[in-house]
């Protein structure tokens, strides 16, 4: 399947999420790059901050409202709201409704219940709503992919990564060995449960390894960050990469 | 409305130090961490088998968790007509609010009947209630006869996992305690045992028979009980519960208020649910079921105990109740990453695991270190939630728990954090200010690697930390990009995207 029409009559919003906004600005700009070159007009609404995941599963939901109430003001407008984060985009959908019940506030509800719909993981929009699996991407390198957790487990966003993946020009993707366990980043849990966390975190580079893989790709670069981070302190010589960053390479701009 | 009591820790687990202090422990222990990888991978593979061959797998799961809530959302009427039909078959039904009356009706009727021992059943509820050392105090021996908990028992051990309690244990190391310890308590192995399975189930077999067929009292648990017929029962494998269940003159079940199901017809997905989400197996080998008391056939004395011990207070919780649909299959603590790797000691209770860690804190509030700790214990990688046959949201409930954690305070430095976190994130303009530290410190790190941060050893004692951008990506796009934003032409204008070598790479030094 390659790009279909071209979505120009979407409104289309990048929702960058603040912890890519401030560590990983590559991902964002591999996400406008990318959408932009399968003809998608992309927005990037400055007044956005973040879905308030953090607060949540660390037990003060209540400290999540105005971010929440902050989003729906921030993205309403659009037709979709497009993040690369399989983990943001899943705080939006399963947690924000159970947030403004909290809350108390039937309007905020209404309007999470309006905006919920239109917040698409990159990979969802990609294959769902531009319904392209081949992006026209160049990456001449041996690569294996970590399914994230809550894009797995919680979008249920199944191959459709693998399939953005295969179609790349150059890719030779190889599978990763139990590639659906969790890497043990876990928020939060990387802090507070910090050996055991660890003890996931290196199975799952040992697995990486064993692939030969010069690159780990995922759709969430906190996973990434936990994973990559051992890799380096391993000395693996494995690089990490979101997976935007893979799909917006060109022979003419490589991303690696 | 007056909330319900919790449950009392029992003495065995009062003053277990929290889960990430235990799981340090834990995770040290290389033999266990061997034991524990082999047995969930395989139980894993088998389970995934079984479930994935039941086209209708979900409408049975669905069809388990309504019937367990119908049960519990009537709670007090079932039990009433549990009681009601129990006794008119025959049977003698106590009621125990907590631990220590549970505990003295068994003594009790044990003592009545004038023995110094019983045969026990596998069961989570006596466990719970840690009756083997109340009957022990009461000069009763109570003899554990699944294979299991056998071994626990001859090794003086907890037991770490809800259905395979000995999982921590490897064959060479249960062979040694057979012939080391069955001697002390009954007929003694053969001094030439191996490690073979079949050797040791040979060993077993010849150790427990002879306390079956000399024993007059046994204890059992439930799987299920059976409101509208007055049936209990016991689901296993290896038939000892069946010698126990069929052998004794008199039978005391101790059941947990949350086993009870409506009717008769509500086994049907609960016998499909239950054997392939615990063992793997399309069916369990005995399935044993009683009704009150049959003449002649069978114990000619039956008696049921319920228990509460905190399933109330758990009730009372719209959220939380879901956890009370809990058939104890294991088959959370099995996909479990953070249980494959720590074990079921480090959960301070005789139920580890995900549902452990929001059943405990539930039965016995969170005042506790260990209860504090359990509903953090979870990457909330929701595996759990997938293999749970009755469908109980335990990453949900974990997060609810949580809030529960942090509301009575203790945490003031990450209440304040979140706080802070909060209010900067909530106006972007603030975020912006504090996204300044970032990118400061990102140009002053340049492409070296950061491997220590004063106050984040807890990260940074295993793996390096990425390191910064010079520039974020909010400002990338105020630089490069009109701000009123969605003018850029529909073709590649990103062109901030870095080649290799130009400095700007935020992907850490792999």
């Amino acid at each position: 399947m390659t790009a279909g029409q071209p979505r120009t009559d979407l409104r289309v919003a990048l929702f960058a999420t603040c912890f890519n906004d401030t560590m990983w600005p590559e991902t964002p700009k591999a996400v406008v790059r990318l959408l932009e070159r399968l003809g998608c007009r992309v927005e990037f609404p400055a007044e956005q901050t973040c879905c308030g995941q953090m607060m949540t599963n660390t037990g003060y939901a209540g400290e999540a409202v105005p971010l929440v109430r902050h989003f729906v003001d921030v993205f309403e407008g659009y037709d979709a709201v497009v993040a690369p984060s399989g983990s943001c985009v899943g705080s939006v959908r399963d947690q924000h409704p159970m947030i403004a019940r909290l809350a108390g506030d039937p309007g905020l509800a209404s309007e999470v219940e309006g905006v919920r719909p239109k917040v698409y993981e990159l990979s969802e929009f990609l294959v769902d709503v531009l319904g392209v699996t081949d992006v026209g991407a160049w990456f001449p390198h041996r690569v294996t992919y970590h399914p994230t957790c809550h894009s797995l487990r919680m979008l249920r966003v199944g191959d459709r990564p693998l399939q953005l993946l295969r179609a790349v020009e150059g890719i030779d993707l190889v599978e990763l060995p139990g590639a659906e366990e969790c890497c043990g980043f876990g928020g939060t849990f990387a802090m507070k449960n910090s050996d055991v966390s660890v003890a996931m975190g290196t199975d799952k580079a040992a697995h990486v390894e064993e692939t030969g893989a010069e690159v780990l790709v995922a759709g969430d670069n906190s996973c990434l960050a936990h994973i990559g981070g051992i890799l380096g302190r391993q000395r693996t010589g494995i690089r990490t990469m979101h997976l935007a960053e893979i799909l917006a390479s060109t022979k003419e701009q490589p991303t690696w | 409305m007056v909330t319900p009591p919790v449950q009392q820790t029992s003495p065995t687990f009062v003053g277990m130090p929290a889960f990430p202090e235990a799981a340090q422990r834990e995770l040290a222990n290389t033999q266990q961490r061997q034991n524990l990888h082999r047995a969930t991978h395989t139980i894993r593979a088998k389970r995934a088998a079984v479930v994935g061959e039941v086209a209708d797998w979900e409408a049975i799961r669905v069809a388990g968790a309504a019937a367990k809530d119908e049960a519990l959302h009537h709670l007090g009427d079932y039990l009433e007509q549990l009681e009601q039909s129990l006794t008119a078959r025959g049977a003698t039904v106590h009621w125990a609010r907590d631990a220590a009356e549970a505990n003295r009706i068994v003594v009790d009727v044990a003592r009545a009947k004038g023995v110094d021992e019983v045969v026990k059943v596998k069961s989570m509820a006596t466990q719970e209630i840690e009756l083997n050392e109340a009957l022990e105090a009461a000069g009763i021996h109570a003899w554990e006869t699944d294979l299991a908990e056998l071994i626990v028992q001859l090794f003086g051990d907890l037991p770490s996992h809800i259905l395979v309690p000995a999982i921590h244990r490897n064959r060479t190391e249960i062979r040694d305690v057979f012939l080391r310890e069955m001697g002390n308590v009954g007929r003694p192995a053969p001094a030439d045992l191996t490690d073979e399975p079949a050797r040791l189930a040979e060993a077993a077999r010849l150790h427990l028979r002879e306390k079956f067929l000399r024993a007059r009292v046994a204890v059992s648990g439930a799987n299920f009980a059976i409101a509208d017929t007055g049936t209990l029962v016991v689901v296993e494998s290896e038939g000892n519960g069946r010698m126990c269940l069929t052998l004794p003159e008199t039978l005391i079940s101790v059941v947990g208020i949350e086993k009870v199901l409506p009717t008769w017809d509500d086994l049907g997905p609960m016998l499909q649910l239950l054997p392939r989400s615990s063992t793997g197996e399309r069916m369990n080998p005995y399935t044993t079921m009683w009704t009150g008391v049959h003449e002649g056939d069978g114990p000619q004395e039956v008696h049921v105990v319920l228990l509460d011990n905190g399933r109330s207070h758990v009730l009372a919780d719209s959220v939380g109740r879901q956890a009370l649909r809990c058939i104890r299959c294991s088959a959370c603590l099995n996909v479990c990453p953070v249980y494959e790797r720590t074990g079921g000691h480090a959960y301070g209770s005789v139920y580890p695991g995900p549902i452990g860690a929001v059943l405990n804190p539930q039965l016995r509030g969170t005042t506790s270190e260990v209860d504090a700790s359990l509903p953090y214990a979870s990457s909330l990688c929701g595996a759990c939630f997938d293999a749970c046959p009755v469908r109980i949201n335990i990453p949900e409930l974990l997060v609810e728990l949580r809030g529960t954690v942090a509301e009575q305070g203790g945490h003031r430095a990450e209440s304040a954090a979140m706080k802070a976190a909060a209010w900067v994130l909530s106006d972007p303009r603030r975020l912006a200010v504090a996204q300044r530290g970032a990118t400061t410190a990102g140009k002053l790190i340049g492409k070296r690697t950061i491997t220590r941060v004063p106050g984040l050893g807890a990260w940074t004692d295993a793996r390096n930390v990425p390191t910064p951008p010079k520039e974020t990506f909010r400002q990338w796009w105020a630089r490069e990009r009109d701000t009123s934003g969605g003018e850029a032409g529909p073709r590649g204008r990103a062109d901030g995207i870095p080649k290799p070598g130009d400095g700007t790479d935020a992907g850490g030094e792999a």
